[in-house]
């Protein structure tokens, strides 16, 4: 199906609650603009390395979640360097290395049905007005939708292939908005057939 | 037993369906019909994912919708607008969920309808890696699970190989519910009970399988 | 909202998320790549109207979130959202809001120029003000330069809201989903 971005494994990290592994990302994260400077930086950094060498996490998968964003964050060193100076340039740089990787160490280390679930075991505890129930439809329909819209996709380049428009935005957008939005109502009506209010 | 009393369908100002008046208490029921002639939205009235503009329909005597939609199970012609969820096993309880069933009950229900088809191998699987046959008989499953009392298949073997068809065949045959099929199939509904031939919204014959389809297939010459 | 209204918004989610592995065409003067995915951010906009698109493109980043590489260039996790142009994707959800608004305030005399006018509104100019003051926030540089460093994507987003308001004129005619009543 969709393969998410888990790392296999059985360490203390993998098997620390995702809620508690959000929220430890969510205090690093804070603390670091909050107590801005370098010793932050340097606990922090301490701290994610610590994480991935107890997750049993290699070099390779820190550099996989630096590298999406490695253009951006160079042309940033490059600027504060202009702009100010060497130390500034590679405070910020490194602070971004160091949340990303901390996001990193919660992803790698967890799946998405386990996250999953903790959506829906945290829409139990949900006051009454949030409705829970078309919450966890939604994004158990979305994950199951796209796969196929992956292959409606394909279809509809295929078939534009054939008529020399495949890079043609409209002419790939339009099959593939209105198909999709036409299959809406019968799974509406699939959904209420089974009882789903 | 269903009951028709007089019903009509009216959309954006075109009536699709007029008139329809009619019982069913025959075990299986076949409907036919040229394209656009109502079947779907007939088919559809049954467990009130279409209500009538005009008249009612009601399932011995009730015509809560509810109560329609609880004992009337519905298989589509596309499996895979009807299956909801990535795992087989997840979509099978989504409607026994929806019941509010306790939990023991929604695993041996859907232990016990994967069972009965064989289709315990499916139990884990993504449910849009499946062949469009066992989407079919998944759809199905998800169906049975609820224990309705009738269930109404649109066109169920449109989309299947013939080899997918005959099983598909096969485990209809095997249901002890009453149903109601709208196929093009017509060698699928020459052992049935009754058959309804929809022409432009009305029922234009009711009756012995035999007979209706030998019109049908006369109409469509002429 | 109707259990239509959560199929909608699910299956749009799953839209943009597919328009990921459109291959980026590269505009021949200005050198940037354009992604079709901010594409189908101004689509959710402008074909399910402010409420659905703005929900349908926030179930996208929550399933990016709980680590689904969804984005384009196979990203995602929790990471997406702490790198420096984090900014702009928060900004998607107010775009779509904003685009479905405006489109869904004058729906029945909406035309082409119009709905390029609001593509650009909610994609480009809400969308900017949201991402560059983020970006210079956490770069920890002048919102100039932030906002000089962001410009060379402009061309690009026009473009797509050229494309978009195309789309959403052709959706409106053929299959309706804001002015319909189910
Ligand atoms: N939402 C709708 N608005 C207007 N006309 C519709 C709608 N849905 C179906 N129809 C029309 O109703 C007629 C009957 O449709 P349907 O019941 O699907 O026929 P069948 O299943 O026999 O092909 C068709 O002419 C179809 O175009
Ligand atoms: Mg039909």
């Amino acid at each position: 199906m969709l393969t998410d971005l888990y790392v296999t494994g059985d360490s203390p990290v993998h098997r620390t609650r995702p809620v508690i592994k959000i929220a430890a990302l969510i205090v690093l994260c804070t603390s670091l603009f909050a107590f801005e400077g370098r010793e932050s930086l340097l606990i922090s950094a301490v701290i994610v390395t610590a994480g991935f060498a107890l997750a049993g996490l290699k070099a390779r998968h820190a550099w996989q979640s630096l590298r999406p964003a490695l253009w951006i964050l160079i042309a940033i060193f490059a600027v504060q360097v202009y702009l100010a100076d060497l130390a500034l340039a590679a405070f910020v740089v490194s602070r971004f290395a160091v949340l990303i990787l901390a996001a990193a160490l919660v992803t790698l280390t967890t799946t998405t049905s386990q996250f999953v679930d903790g959506i829906g075991a945290a829409l139990k505890h949900a006051p009454a007005w949030v409705p829970k129930a078309r919450i966890a439809l939604a994004i158990s329909l979305c994950i199951r939708f796209i796969p196929l819209i992956r292959n409606t996709f394909g279809e509809v380049r295929q078939a534009q292939r054939a008529r020399g428009l495949e890079r043609n935005f409209l002419a790939l957008l339009v099959p593939l908005v209105v198909r999709t939005l036409k299959s809406a109502d019968e799974i509406s009506q699939a959904i209420y057939a089974r009882s789903f209010d | 037993m269903i009951t028709f009393s007089d019903v009509s369908v009216e959309k954006s100002g075109t009536e699709i369906l007029r008139g329809i008046d009619l019982t069913i208490r025959e075990r299986r029921v076949g409907v036919i019909g040229r394209n656009g002639s109502g079947k779907s939205t007939f088919a559809r009235l049954f467990n009130g994912i279409e209500v009538p503009t005009s008249g009612s329909v009601s399932l011995d005597a009730s015509g809560d919708p509810k109560q329609l939609r609880r004992h009337v199970g519905f298989v589509f012609q596309n499996p895979d607008n009807q299956i909801v969820y990535p795992i087989v096993w997840e979509d099978l309880e989504f409607g026994l969920k929806n019941l509010g069933l306790p939990r023991d009950e929604i695993r041996q229900r859907v232990d016990d309808v994967l069972k009965r088809f064989g289709l315990q191998h499916l139990r884990d699987r993504f449910t849009h890696q499946l062949s469009g046959g066992e989407k079919q008989m998944v759809a199905l499953a998800g169906v049975l699970v609820m224990q309705p009392r009738m269930i109404v298949f649109d066109e169920p073997t449109t989309l299947l190989d013939l080899w997918n068809k005959q099983m598909l065949m096969a485990a209809m045959e095997e249901l002890e519910q009453h149903i109601v099929v709208v196929s093009h199939d017509l060698e699928l509904l020459k052992g049935f009970d009754r058959v309804l031939h929809f022409d432009d919204g009305v029922i234009i014959e009711d009756g012995e399988p035999g007979a209706v389809i030998a019109n049908y297939v006369a109409r469509s010459r002429c | 909202m109707q259990t239509r209204d959560v199929v909608f918004i699910a299956l749009f989610a799953a839209i943009i998320a597919a328009l990921a592995v459109f291959p980026p065409i590269t505009l021949p003067v200005i050198a940037v790549p354009i992604t079709a995915q901010s594409l189908g951010v101004m689509l959710a906009g402008g074909i399910l109207g402010a409420k659905r698109g703005g929900l349908a493109v926030l179930l996208l980043l929550v399933l990016v979130a709980i680590g689904l590489p969804l984005l384009s260039g196979g990203r995602g996790g929790f990471g997406v959202f702490l790198g420096p142009t984090a900014g702009y994707l928060a900004g998607w959800v107010v775009a779509a809001f904003l685009i479905g608004y405006l489109t869904e305030r004058n729906w029945t005399r909406l035309n082409y120029v119009l709905a390029f006018l609001f593509c650009v509104v909610g994609g480009v100019v809400a969308l900017y003000a949201i991402g560059v003051p983020w970006s210079a926030y956490v770069a920890k540089v002048s919102l100039a330069a932030a906002f000089t460093g962001s410009m060379p994507f402009v061309p690009g987003d026009i473009v797509k809201a050229l494309i978009a308001a195309a789309v959403i004129m052709i959706v409106k005619r053929s299959y309706p989903i804001i002015g319909a009543r189910a």
